[in-house]
């Protein structure tokens, strides 16, 4: 379980000696279950991807504790095969010296040790996102974005977490594709018996695969809402993001 | 290795790295290669023309001055070059501690950089010359003091978009060590920019160098060195000129044939040619780099 308690964080505007700082995330409070598949949906600059980065422990909160199974996420040991991400920007998201070989096998060597035996687990790997084991010397640049995306899903998974931060991951796909990814995503949480925290401006993908979605404005959890019970969202914020969709 | 492929498809930068390891490994191996002693000294031979006993003539005191020339390599070139890969090894510690760390150690680190950066490079060598009296050694010791500060700044740059990037965050959340990510994702995309910087300041060390030496600051006497070659030569510079191309030539197609490699290793890492996966950094870098790369000289 993550536990996200009264989370606070700010960067300081302007240069070295500027004392002026800037409140991107104010206490913002929520668990997360085990399997469940959590949306967190606001606009840009809203807080959510630095509320990512919190969530992924690469960056300290300045108030308020972010724990999973009772244990720091800023302690790398405490998130060691636990928790994974997939980023936005594929083409950043992998070392474009790596193979995709090369790129999948890194959270396993980590989480396993450099003399686990991955023969096979890399193949099944590539297959369980749409791939063929083809793939698997190719290196970044030759991808296109929503295969890209794809090895960068099945290295998300690849050291079986219990939970996958997927910040903005389908946002810089096309249409069909983003629909495609979404289905395996679905799949993926079926087979793994994972569960998620989706980071989106996107209310409809959310709803798509989410159980709950959560609102965030300027830094504050306007609300949080079962996916089912959508419609009847209180705060003036989340009726407004959805009137948006429905026109 | 791809890197350094890519370079020696161009011609020039292909002919200019044959000629730097030639000229490297002639000065590596200077007692196989030289003719003669390059310090024996014949008075009778004084200001002979070129021969075939003496290739390129004798000098002031009637010594081979192919000799010296094949012999001077070892200060003028090789002696730079250690001095060289010594401060960009401690300029890339530092920068990839600051560049990666970020944070106090980051300002730190920065500030004393600044320090090193804010006396004037000329200045602070005669200082250190001053200080220590006059020898290629300290030369050499006042360049390690004064240029790591700078390759530090530059590294750092390149280390922080590199930090920043997704696979680096990813690297993060797996649980993969800080010494691991720097081995495994920065070096690697560090190194070209690295290349680039060092051989740009390669070319100016070798020419402050045989400054230095010309002055009278640098080796002392009975070695060879291409700048105190030129400073011998100069008294007969109206009467015997052919004496000064020797020595001159030499610096010249070193330097150049330096530069011509180092503007090689700036076109291998431009975005423009570089693949698709490198076109992000490439704008902070044009943003963030330039400018500083214009210091160097």
């Amino acid at each position: 379980m993550l536990h996200v308690h009264r989370v606070q964080k700010s960067y300081r505007k302007g240069g070295m000696l500027s004392r002026e700082k800037k409140q991107v995330l104010h206490g913002i409070s929520f668990d997360w279950m085990p399997g469940e598949c959590l949306g967190v949906i606001g606009e840009s600059g809203s807080g959510k991807s630095t509320l990512a980065r919190l969530l992924l422990g690469i960056e300290k909160p300045d108030g308020g504790t972010v724990r999973f199974d009772g244990r720091n996420v800023a302690d790398r040991k405490a998130r060691l095969g636990k928790i994974s991400a997939v980023f936005q920007d594929y083409t950043s998201s992998m070392n474009p010296f790596y193979t995709v070989e090369k790129i999948v096998l890194e959270p396993l060597t980590t989480r396993y040790g450099r003399h686990f035996n991955h023969h096979g687990k890399i193949d099944s790997l590539l297959f369980q996102v749409g791939l063929d084991p083809a793939y698997r010397v190719k290196y970044p640049h030759e991808l296109s974005g929503g295969e890209a995306q794809r090895v960068c899903i099945a290295r998300a998974v690849a050291a079986e977490p219990q939970c996958i931060v997927l910040d903005e991951a389908i946002s810089s796909l096309d249409g069909s594709v983003q629909v495609q990814v979404l289905d395996l995503l679905k799949d993926l949480r079926k087979l793994y018996g994972m569960g998620y925290i989706f980071i989106t401006h996107d209310i409809e993908a959310a709803a798509y695969l989410c159980d709950r979605v959560m609102f965030i404005r300027e830094g504050r959890l306007e609300e949080m809402i079962g996916v089912n019970r959508l419609k009847e969202v209180q705060s003036p914020y989340a009726q407004h993001m959805l009137k948006m969709v429905i026109r | 290795m791809m890197f350094l492929k890519n370079v020696l498809k161009d011609r020039v930068a292909a002919a200019s790295f044959a000629i730097l390891v030639a000229v490297m490994t002639v000065g590596i191996f200077a007692p196989v290669f030289a003719p003669h002693d390059p310090e024996e000294v014949h008075m009778e031979l004084r200001y002979a023309s070129a021969s075939w006993e003496y290739w390129l003539g004798n000098d002031h005191l009637g010594r081979c001055i192919l000799s010296r020339l094949i012999y001077g390599i070892q200060p003028s070139v090789l002696g730079v070059l250690a001095a060289l890969l010594l401060s960009v090894l401690l300029g890339a510690v530092i920068g990839f501690v600051a560049g990666y760390f970020r944070g106090k150690t980051d300002v730190i680190l920065m500030r004393i950089c600044d320090v090193m950066l804010s006396f004037p490079s000329y200045v602070m060598t005669l200082a250190v010359v001053g200080i220590f009296g006059v020898g290629l050694e300290h030369i050499l010791m006042a360049f390690l003091l004064l240029k790591w500060a700078w390759f530090a700044r530059i590294i750092r740059t390149s280390v922080m978009q590199f930090s920043e990037s997704d696979y680096v965050k990813f690297a993060k959340v797996a649980g993969v060590g800080n010494a691991a990510i720097m081995r495994k994702h920065l070096i690697p995309a560090a190194l070209p920019d690295i290349a680039v910087i060092a051989s740009s300041s390669f070319g100016s060390m070798v020419l402050q160098i045989s400054g230095f030496s010309f002055l009278g600051l640098g080796i002392q006497a009975p070695k060879a060195e291409w700048g105190m070659m030129l400073n011998e030569a100069r008294e007969v510079m109206f009467s015997k000129p052919e004496f000064m191309l020797a020595p001159g030539l030499a610096i010249i197609i070193v330097v150049l044939a330096i530069n011509f490699l180092s503007d090689a290793f700036q076109a291998a890492v431009d975005p423009k040619l570089a693949a698709s996966s490198r076109k992000e950094r490439s704008m902070a870098e044009a943003a963030a780099g330039r400018l500083e790369r214009k210091e160097v000289a």
